[in-house]
């Protein structure tokens, strides 16, 4: 899954140059950064009627950031995800999530997020648009980026969304499990 | 004729047992089918099903019990055995703990699962889990022991049948017509 955010390296550059981070140059900012799920996370959760739901993870994946330091509208996010990483704390729903019923990993084994547009909607934060595609299945999709730092060549930023499963044909379970999925990440990524 | 009277059975209690029996033969076939089913996107939805019409069950079941008890049970015809006439009752009364024993431990099962899957009836509204303890060893022990209840359950059942038919094609009395229609309670079938 790739999700091409470009804003996160346009906040980067406009922040610091803001002069709100330490001096660092829209230049610095500027470039290719490689997203690992080392340093990053990626968690979703799925209401239940009656009260609580569905928490879970998933352990692989990655992505790139290519943060263009002229017009921050161009800068592009992939994000591949690993949907046989995905883990809850109950192997029993662990093998449900993988099976036909909701993945299908043995005949789909990637959801690919790729960045079509970039928009500012603050100081330090944007809205990522993109095209999601899961089991076959492609779909606009929106994310809000909050950019969060960067350092020694490294930029955080953390992202969210809600998604809804039956776009991609994994809408078994609803009404008793809520068709919105709402997906909290965090991303390190490492210029390279 | 809704009522029984002490020679045949009313529309109500006729038009239960067949919709119950209904049910609870359907009811023991999905059950068979879903827990064997390849995709499990189908095996869930067929467990929600089957927990729907599981509550339907017991529902109707709770209802024949008030209608049993405030109505007159129709006399076995006197060409009836001293035997048989003995153990009717006591087949009677095992066929209703079994309508209402059934179905409650598929409710205990559902209650003390660690999935924690809500029951919605038919998508209608959410039916509260039982007062059990969750764990892994209650959720072994009752899928044990709805299981094998439903197997017995469904030997009752055949012996109900076996002996209906018995009663019409060889003994040739009203036992298996006065439960069809209230106005064949009266004719008497000797030989011809």
């Amino acid at each position: 899954m790739s999700l091409r955010v470009l804003g996160v390296a346009a906040f980067l550059a406009l922040d610091l140059i803001g002069g709100t981070a330490s001096a660092v140059a829209l230049s610095d900012a500027a470039g290719r950064y490689a997203i690992s799920s080392s340093g990053s996370s990626i968690r979703f959760a799925i209401g239940k009627i009656g009260g609580g739901g569905l928490n879970g993870a998933f352990g692989q994946f990655k992505g790139t950031i290519r943060i263009d330091g002229g017009d921050i509208a161009r800068s592009k996010v992939d994000i591949t995800i690993y949907p046989d990483s995905v883990g809850t704390g109950q192997s029993r729903i662990d093998a449900f999530l993988k099976s036909d019923a909701v993945f299908d990993v043995a005949n789909s084994s990637q959801i690919v997020f790729r960045s079509t547009s970039v928009q500012r909607t603050g100081e330090n934060s944007a809205v990522v648009t993109g095209q999601l595609t899961a089991r076959g299945h492609t779909s606009s999709e929106k994310f809000a980026v909050e950019l969060q730092g960067m350092k020694g060549g490294q930029i955080r930023f953390h992202v969210s969304g809600k998604v809804l499963r039956s776009r991609y044909q994994m809408d078994v379970g609803t009404p008793i499990y809520s068709n919105i999925v709402a997906f909290d990440m965090q991303f390190t990524g490492r210029r390279g | 004729m809704l009522r029984n009277t002490t020679t045949r059975y009313g529309w109500a209690a006729i038009i239960l047992h067949w919709l119950i029996g209904l049910v609870f033969i359907g009811q023991f076939a999905l059950g068979w089918t879903m827990v064997r089913i390849a995709s499990q996107r189908t095996s869930f939805e067929l467990i929600q099903l089957h927990k729907s019409f599981g509550f339907l069950l017991l529902g109707l079941v709770l209802i024949r019990i008030g209608w049993r008890l405030a109505s007159f049970s129709p006399e076995l015809p006197e060409e009836v055995g001293p035997v048989e006439r003995r153990a009717a009752p006591a087949v009677h009364l095992a066929l209703y703990a079994a309508q209402l024993v059934v179905p409650l431990s598929g409710w205990a099962l559902v209650s003390v699962s660690v999935l924690e899957i809500p029951s919605m009836p038919f998508s209608l509204f959410v039916m509260p889990h039982l007062p059990f303890q969750v764990s892994e060893q209650a959720e072994n022990f009752w899928i044990f022991g709805h299981k094998w209840l439903a197997y017995a359950a469904i030997a009752l059942v055949v012996l109900h049948i076996l002996a209906a038919f018995r009663h019409h094609f060889w003994l040739r009395d009203v036992v298996l017509v006065r439960m069809i229609s209230p106005f064949f309670a009266g004719r008497a079938r000797g030989p011809e």
